[in-house]
């Protein structure tokens, strides 16, 4: 057994409370040296803030917390620093405005004098190099100008990158939610590399595989507590799944029905990637499910975007014949309205329509504010509550709520299930179907091979062009990741 | 009461009380009832002002409105000119004083759209523009209101022995019809969401450009609207009527309890900001300090205040 003494982190009966809501209610944890720990739960279970705490950006309302087996009552920032604690959390925390080499040293003041950018840059990029072999980021970029997918590469790298102080544990909060396959691969891989290296790694993910094959013991929380704890191999999909309190429904092909019949519905959207030179082009007909894949940042969020304009503004290139509604991945920049309350960001989209006379009618968007909670489950007492009281995979749902309540007809998705849990997404897969089946259209860009089974059609991209056109049936991870990389003459 | 001490708006009358008691020490609760009617009708032209500013500045950070000293003169002249001391032209004149406000607001919108340059500049050249219209059309003349005219802006009824201001009444109307407009319509609603977040407005199917220019248009209107009614108050149109409602414009808004950052907006704080002002100058007036003490303190105040009102909301 594992003594006292590797003990990296000791946690013992923390809790931490807002208002009436327990976020954390008794949680005991330990990491050991040379190990990786899966924690895994739904949205709300209090994975975040139980990482926030051990950051030492929330102080415990009760709890020892124990690093390196001495007891930190004034645990802080700058002490969880000091004592060789980094965490990437699911919120990306570099600074835009700045360079890749300069967020780098925000985190390292010891690189001071002559010199100090080049320093930071090698630092960084080196690091960048041994976890994301040909990354293609540059000490000089502008962190704004970074796609969500290469910040997060970033914001990992950082967290390993050592100056003076060794780096004992990382906390990888959702780490893989904006990487595409290829990138998360690298990183998981890495992660083991660390492990073996004596390093301690608590790795956050929705995606059940991606724990299951990378730690070596599974922390399962539910309400603010551990419920289940033990080594990873005692857990497989279902039982893990069945530990986190989902009831676990058999999913029919979901897309069974379609396929076929493609082509006698009237056609929705038609979208020619500006740098396609051969004739291929997307495709959407009435109540279809399209999938864009492919690695991150490849086309398929330029591509959603410019359906997007082209609905309300004619544009070469492109029909779209019924309005639209876009649901953001990455909600801080382009979803939440931070300033307002839950009602207030899911009735946006429907401002116009809940009007009576001139004026927007308040009972009207309560009513609206109020079906949506319960069909998206959004765990919140009040919908009159600030947004930011919501967790991440909930405020996604008020996301998903905005533009499913809205009057649009084509929903475009821009790999919108970044942070849900998977009970949340197997409903919420229910519920796309079931819009796609009353005629709604969806044009949804995911980098998760899972969610891909769910779509009609899917195209695949690869440098802003379509690289390949693939049929329900026909949709295979090796397919897509082939064609990913293929080149195309 | 705890809710009421919630509401970021009452700090600006809580100030405007104690400057207005303050100001009673002096003169031994003398004059009580003038105060309170001089500060409603001077404060009701910085809430029209502040208004228009306020939505501006809602729409985000970078967004103000400089120009609103130019309009204002502009259209005090504009107004004057046309109502040529007839009563019977009144309509005409302000009329005319609003389409020359509108006429400024499109044209900073203009120059903020199609040539990309940043609002604060775009703003303050145009100013400068409009500054040089007013003086080559004005040619630096005072040009007096009609009677009727002049008479309506300064019309008090009296009530239990204070004057009541006819126009600060209308003002408060407006005001709330501006708070309606501002929670309840599409247009307010698309304001609050630019000033959050301008992207994401723009992908909830928020109309951002069309809106923008709304707030540009409607900020020079009021700037226009406000110049008729400083004339007729005053008692005639000069270049310089709007030079006090830069500082005032934005002081009232920030005050007030409107974000500098955007997407959020507060009406009521604009009234409270506004006597706060007014009052301020009426108590440093009768202490009779010299002009440029006066403008030190109010200067000083204004600090005080912001960094006081600003402090817990920073922490949110």
């Amino acid at each position: 057994m594992v003594g006292q003494a590797t003990n990296i982190v000791r946690l013992d009966g923390v809790e931490k409370h807002f208002g009436a809501v327990r976020a954390l209610d008794g949680v005991d944890l330990r990491v050991d040296a040379g190990e990786c720990v899966g924690l895994v739960g739904h949205n709300g279970a209090g994975k975040s803030t139980l990482m926030h705490v051990l950051a030492g950006t929330l102080a415990p309302g009760q709890g020892r917390i124990t690093i390196a087996g001495s007891e930190q009552p004034g645990y802080s920032v700058s002490l969880a620093h000091e004592l060789g604690i980094r965490c990437v959390f699911q919120e990306l925390s570099l600074c835009p405005n700045l360079t890749v080499a300069e967020n780098a040293r925000v985190m390292h003041p010891g690189l001071t004098g002559i010199g100090w950018r080049r320093r930071a840059g090698d630092l960084i990029v080196g690091k960048l190099d041994e976890i994301f072999p040909g990354h293609g980021i540059g000490a000089g970029d502008v962190i704004s100008d970074l796609s969500i997918g290469r910040r997060q590469m970033v914001e990992v790298a950082r967290a390993f990158t050592e100056t003076d102080k060794p780096v004992k544990l990382v906390i990888l909060d959702e780490p893989t939610s904006s990487l595409d396959a290829h990138s998360a691969g690298q990183l998981l891989a890495f992660v083991r590399r660390a492990v073996a290296n004596g390093q301690g790694i608590i790795l956050i993910s929705h995606l059940l595989g991606e724990i299951l094959g990378n730690s070596d013991r599974v922390v399962v929380m539910r309400d603010g507590k551990v419920v289940v704890a033990d080594r990873a191999d005692a857990f497989d999909r279902d039982k893990l799944v069945a530990a986190m309190g989902a009831e676990h429904h058999e999913r029919a092909t979901p897309a069974a029905a379609a396929g076929a019949a493609r082509g006698e519905k009237p056609v929705r959207i038609r979208a020619r990637p500006e740098r396609q030179s051969d004739g291929a082009e997307l495709v959407a007909h009435q109540g279809e499910v399209i999938g864009l894949a492919g690695l991150a940042g490849h086309g398929q969020t330029r591509l959603l975007l410019q359906i997007f304009e082209a609905a309300y503004r004619r544009k070469a290139g492109f029909e779209v014949q019924a309005p639209v509604a876009f649901v953001a991945g990455d909600r801080q920049s382009d979803g939440v309205f931070p300033l307002w309350s839950i009602a207030e960001n899911v009735g946006i989209r429907s401002i116009a329509a809940m009007r009576k006379g001139l004026l927007i009618s308040p009972e009207r968007e309560a009513e609206l504010a109020d079906a949506w909670r319960q069909k998206m489950k959004i765990r919140t007492p009040d919908m009159n509550n600030p947004i930011l009281s919501l967790s991440g995979g909930n405020q996604q749902k008020a996301l998903f709520a905005r533009a499913l309540a809205s009057d649009a007809v084509i929903i475009l998705m821009d790999d919108p299930m970044r942070g849900v849990d998977i009970g949340t997404k197997l409903e919420v897969y229910d519920l796309i179907r079931e819009e796609a089946l009353k005629g709604r259209t969806f044009l949804w860009y995911t980098t998760e091979m899972d969610e891909l089974q769910n779509c009609d059609h899917v195209y695949v991209f690869r440098n802003g062009r379509i690289v390949a056109d693939l049929r329900s049936g026909e949709v295979t991870e090796e397919k897509v990741i082939q064609s990913s990389f293929k080149e195309v003459a | 009461m705890v809710a009421l001490l919630n509401r970021p708006w009452i700090w600006s009358f809580v100030g405007a009380a104690v400057v207005f008691i303050g100001a009673l020490a002096i003169t031994g609760g003398q004059g009580a009832g003038g105060m309170v009617t001089a500060a409603f009708s001077l404060a009701l032209f910085m809430v029209v002002v502040g208004t228009g500013q306020m939505f501006v500045i809602t729409l985000g950070p970078g967004n103000v409105d400089l120009s609103l000293p130019a309009n204002i003169g502009l259209a005090s002249a504009v107004a004057m000119k046309v109502m040529d001391g007839n009563d019977v032209l009144v309509p005409l004149g302000i009329a005319a004083a609003l389409g020359s406000g509108l006429v400024i607001g499109i044209f900073n919108y203009l120059l903020i759209w199609a040539l990309r340059i940043p609002p604060i500049i775009a703003t303050l050249s145009a100013s400068f523009i409009i500054q040089s219209v007013d003086i080559s059309y004005g040619r630096g003349l005072q040009i007096k209101p009609p009677p009727g005219f002049a008479d309506f802006t300064n019309w008090q009824v009296p009530v239990g022995g204070v004057g009541v201001p006819v126009m600060a009444v209308v003002v408060i109307l407006f005001s709330i019809g501006a708070a309606i407009v501002l929670q309840r319509t599409v247009y307010g609603r698309s304001v609050l969401a630019i000033g959050q977040n301008i992207r994401a407005a723009w992908l909830a199917g928020v109309r951002v450009e069309r809106v923008r220019f709304l707030t540009y248009a409607l900020c020079g209107l009021l700037g226009g609207l406000s110049g008729a009614l400083l004339a007729g108050y005053f008692r005639g149109a000069s270049v310089d009527i709007g030079n006090e409602y830069l500082l005032a414009s934005i002081a009232v808004v920030v005050i007030g309890g409107t974000s500098v950052a955007g997407g959020k907006a507060n009406i009521p704080g604009l009234w409270g900001a506004a006597l706060f002002l007014v009052v301020l100058q009426i108590m440093l007036n009768s202490y009779h300090i010299s002009a440029g003490v006066r403008l030190v303190i109010t200067g000083l105040v204004i600090i005080g205040v912001i960094v006081a009102a600003g402090g817990p909301k920073a922490a949110r």
